[in-house]
């Protein structure tokens, strides 16, 4: 880690004073749809906070309530100590926004791009720039190319580097990995990391539930509701009910042969398996095993696995 | 020789001085479940729009559905259906109005339409909802619904654009049912996906890396040998390789 | 604030189809206005009332129609008939010769001719007036020859239905008024809802940035530009149609100014109620293109039209600029002349600034 002399990292000073975010009871519609509902939660300084869920769970709401963008119906939001509705304008000095779509100007090469925000913000690259070194580097060779033209993994870098570069306390990610290949992704959530470490709290929020392993702590939302907050681990331990993972010669047909059985509480694809959850509190592989022959399956395996976070939230999902 | 509904020999797609696809050579079976996988910027839509007949190749054979996409490109628009996250329905119409719409197109008679969309909605369980307008149904309706006209003119091949995209992960299981039992009817199925647990489903998987397909083969074989567990893996090997 | 005008100049320089609008247009508007105007013209059917019927005047009609420009279309019996004639529609002049018009070239070295023509066409009415005085000197310095003293053939003419020709060489002022209006509304609104398109807007508002700021940001650079192409149009009419400012070129520009201050104002309103470029560009023409065109007597005389179209026409803040831009560069006058019309763009200005302000949103909705 490069130390610049100007800034140390500050993931070793404890700053657990007051949390950065704090929500309570937050409600926002639109006309009739209601785009989150009752929503609590706090995010603690320093630390990556997630948003987990599918398109139209409210994530995109939430961040805009707290980023000033849009009022609450009901409620109320602080970033920072700052209430997102009557001080918005300190807190428009202090967050970086990163939204939905890459809101880069595309006809703006990569520096121009970084300048114009840097402007915005009444700063310059250079005053900030040991805070994007890392991730401007990997960009910086194309940086006479515009904004348009890059691949989604760079214009991605490029957004992140424009919402950092006034040294933000607080940052805002809606959905930074969305659309963007797997690679990139985790190029991504590196970056995140190492900007933890200078001690920027990070929320952001995604649909792939694989992220939610890589974030301090997680909301599952859907449909405007948070289903669980919690760490990630948290969450796991959390599920109570068992959970296998079944493979047999006949993979297409598994998944309607489980769900026909009595004692199946769930059957969900899950990369080459299925993860099969029973009705009863005790996984009965051998009875498993049989029901599946008789149906005509062989070579099948079975095997008693802990449940991924998706595991959860499709769980989560089925109560609700 | 193997029935074979695609057919791709020696593909390249030239804009300028960039090559977007060099040299693309791949069969895909009827009835296969393909998944067209690639980083951002690898090609991927250029390739499927060749194939649906909307790009002509600066060189090669293509044959979808026994035509040649460049010369016959009519020919294989009736043949195939496309379904995009981005693109799908019109989100002022109601249910019935899309349908009716697209099957139109297709040049399907009012009967058979009619039949299609009873026999569709009766599927989805949205009989209730067939005067609804699209805007104001969730997301995982819309992407099964868009499914469902993309294939109700009984395309050879569905090319399906990140069908999934932000999808929950229950209605993206549902829909990957949808996909399964197209295929057991006889459609080929040529997909694309950013979630790499979805590449597991199909039945092979092509890789393509800066305009060229790296690598073609079942997920199985793919994981064996790159000597890892998951097709994530096998995909970050193959595209941090060429960075 | 710097740097957003340089990263607004950047987007304007590097859309080339905004470029060509920007700069082609008034090129191309005003030599095709100019020029489409000022067609030549070729048998013009004209009707004669000629009272004295003399050889003079006889040998006179005849020149007239014998050039290329005229065709005879009737000879007239008496005053009555000249209304007639022209609400038929084809006849587009009236040539009358009043009695005795040989005896007093003769006797007294002087007679008149009146000329009526129809004007609703404006272009064609002067131009065809031209023509035919043209002709008639002609004549007049031929008899001076032949008979070695002055005579003196005086024209009158009528323009009727449109007394003061409104709008001959109005296309000048008409086009500056358009553009300005093109230039400073249509493209302020649209690059705005392109941000808003983008997403870029939303962290333009999350940033400490002032709404002030990003308007001003997003005016400043239009103002150059809608000033570079009024300065543009004005040297074209200088030196392709010959029409060199009479009054003051300081104040023109001064006026001009206001009249961008005031439509950019009108253009961030409009940006303010459109979530598109789509949008702002249908809003900018059909709310602003259309009655700039329709209801400023750039094109249609407003005496002609229905009251009630005269007093929309008195809400369109370009009726007022094209009659500044018209009285300071074909008449002349200074601003004493026009303060009434000024003192009512400049309240607009305030009240679009004022909306704008009330209805930017520092918000999402």
């Amino acid at each position: 880690m490069l130390v610049t002399g100007i800034q140390y990292p500050v993931s070793s000073i404890s700053l657990m004073s007051t949390p950065s975010v704090i929500i309570k009871n937050l409600s926002k519609s639109y006309g009739k749809v209601e785009a989150i509902s009752d929503i609590s939660l706090t995010v603690d300084k320093g630390e990556i906070f997630g948003c987990i869920g599918p398109d139209g769970a409210g994530k995109t709401t939430l961040f805009r309530i707290l980023v000033t963008l849009l009022v609450p119906d009901n409620g109320s939001a602080s970033v920072e100590g700052y209430d997102v509705v009557s001080d918005f304008k300190k807190i428009r000095k202090i967050v970086g926004y990163m939204p939905g779509r890459f809101s880069l100007y595309q006809d703006l090469s990569v520096e121009e791009n970084l300048k114009f925000f840097a402007s915005s913000f009444k700063t310059t690259i250079e005053e900030n720039y040991y805070l994007i070194e890392d991730i401007y580097k990997q960009i910086e060779p194309f940086k006479k190319r515009l904004a348009g033209k890059l691949s989604g993994g760079m214009k991605q870098k490029l957004a992140l580097s424009c919402a950092l570069i006034h040294k933000p306390e607080i940052l805002f990610l809606d959905e930074p990995t969305t659309g963007v290949d797997a690679v990139s992704r985790k190029e991504f959530w590196d970056m995140l990391k190492r900007l933890k470490e200078w001690g920027i709290t990070i929320m952001v929020s995604t649909p792939y539930m694989d992220e939610a392993a890589l974030c301090d702590r997680v909301a599952l939302m859907q449909d405007g509701e948070i289903m669980s907050i919690n760490t990630p681990a948290g969450i796991i331990n959390a599920h109570k009910k068992p959970l296998a993972s079944v493979r047999t010669n006949n993979m297409f047909k598994l998944v309607e042969d489980l769900l026909s059985m009595n004692d199946c509480h769930s059957a969900y694809r899950f990369g080459a398996s299925v993860h099969f959850t029973p009705k009863s509190d005790q996984l009965k592989t051998e009875v498993l095993l049989q029901n599946l022959r008789k149906l005509g399956h062989n070579d099948i395996e079975v095997a008693p696995i802990s449940p991924e976070i998706e595991d959860c939230f499709m769980e989560l999902m089925t109560i609700a | 020789m193997e029935d074979y509904i695609i057919r791709v020999e020696n593909l390249t797609k030239k804009f300028g001085s960039f090559t977007a696809n060099d040299n693309l050579s791949f069969f895909v079976r009827k009835g296969e479940v393909f998944g067209f996988l690639g980083a951002n910027g690898a090609g991927k839509t250029t390739a499927i729009r060749i194939l649906c007949g909307l790009l002509k190749p600066t060189s090669g054979n293509i044959e979808v559905a026994g035509y040649d996409v460049s010369r016959q490109s009519n020919k294989v628009k009736k043949n195939i259906g496309y379904m995009s996250q981005k693109f799908s329905l019109y989100e002022d119409m109601t249910i019935k109005e899309n349908f009716r719409f697209y099957g139109g197109i297709y040049g399907m008679s009012g009967k058979a339409i009619r039949e299609k969309t009873e026999h569709y909605l009766h599927k989805l369980g949205l009989e209730k909802e067939k005067n609804t307008v699209i805007s104001s149904l969730p997301l995982g309706w819309k992407q099964k619904l868009a499914f469902s006209v993309a294939i109700m003119h009984d395309p050879r091949i569905i090319f399906l654009d990140e069908p999934t995209g932000g999808v929950d992960p229950i209605t993206r299981r549902q829909f990957w049912e949808m996909i399964y039992e197209a295929a057991a009817s006889g459609i080929t199925v040529f997909v694309t996906t950013h979630y790499m647990d979805e590449a597991e489903y199909c039945q092979r998987v092509s890789i393509m890396v800066d305009g060229r397909i790296e690598a073609l083969n079942t997920p199985e074989k793919l994981k064996e040998q790159f000597r890892v567990d998951s097709m994530e893996d096998v995909f970050i090997k193959l595209a941090r390789g060429q960075q | 604030m710097k740097g957003f005008i340089i990263k607004e100049f950047y987007h304007i320089f590097r859309d080339v189809r905004t470029m060509v609008i920007l700069f082609g247009m008034p090129v191309v508007q005003v030599l095709i206005f100019g020029f489409a105007i000022s067609t030549e013209i070729k048998d013009a059917e004209i009707a004669i009332l000629d009272y004295s019927r003399d050889n003079m005047s006889l040998e006179l009609s005849n020149k007239i129609i014998s050039s290329d420009y005229f065709i005879l279309s009737e000879n007239l019996e008496d005053e009555s008939q000249i209304e007639k004639v022209f609400q038929a529609g084809k006849v587009k002049e009236v040539i009358i010769f009043g009695d005795h018009f040989a005896r007093n070239l003769e006797k007294e070295q002087s007679a008149s001719i009146q000329i009526i023509a129809d004007a609703s066409d404006p272009n064609t009415a002067n131009l065809l007036v031209n023509y035919t005085t043209g002709i008639i000197r002609n004549y007049m310095a031929e008899k001076m020859g032949e008979q070695g003293m002055p005579i003196e053939i005086k024209t009158e003419y009528k323009m009727l239905f449109n007394p003061e020709l409104k709008s001959v060489f109005m296309f000048i002022p008409g086009t500056i008024t358009v553009l300005l209006m093109l230039v400073s509304a249509m493209m302020t609104s649209i690059s705005i809802a392109r941000e808003k398109e983008l997403g870029t807007m939303e962290v333009l508002l999350v940033s400490p940035l002032k709404p002030i700021q990003i308007v001003l940001g997003k005016v400043i650079p239009y103002v150059v530009l809608s000033f570079v192409n009024a300065i543009t149009i004005l040297l074209l009419a200088f030196f392709v149609f010959g029409m060199p400012v009479q009054g003051s070129v300081i104040l023109l520009l001064a006026e001009s100014l206001l009249f961008i201050i005031m439509a950019l104002a009108l253009g961030i309103f409009i940006s303010t109620v459109s979530n598109s470029q789509q949008t702002a560009m249908m809003l900018s023409m059909f709310a602003l293109m259309l009655p700039t065109i329709l209801l400023s007597g750039f094109i249609f005389p407003i005496e002609n039209m229905p009251e009630v179209l005269q007093w929309l026409c008195n809400l369109m803040p370009t009726k007022w600029f094209i009659i500044i831009v018209k009285d300071i560069m074909l008449k002349g006058v200074g601003l004493a002349h026009i303060w009434q019309e000024t003192l009512i763009i400049i309240g607009m200005t305030i009240l679009f600034i004022g909306l704008s302000i009330k209805k930017f949103k520092i918000r999402l909705e």
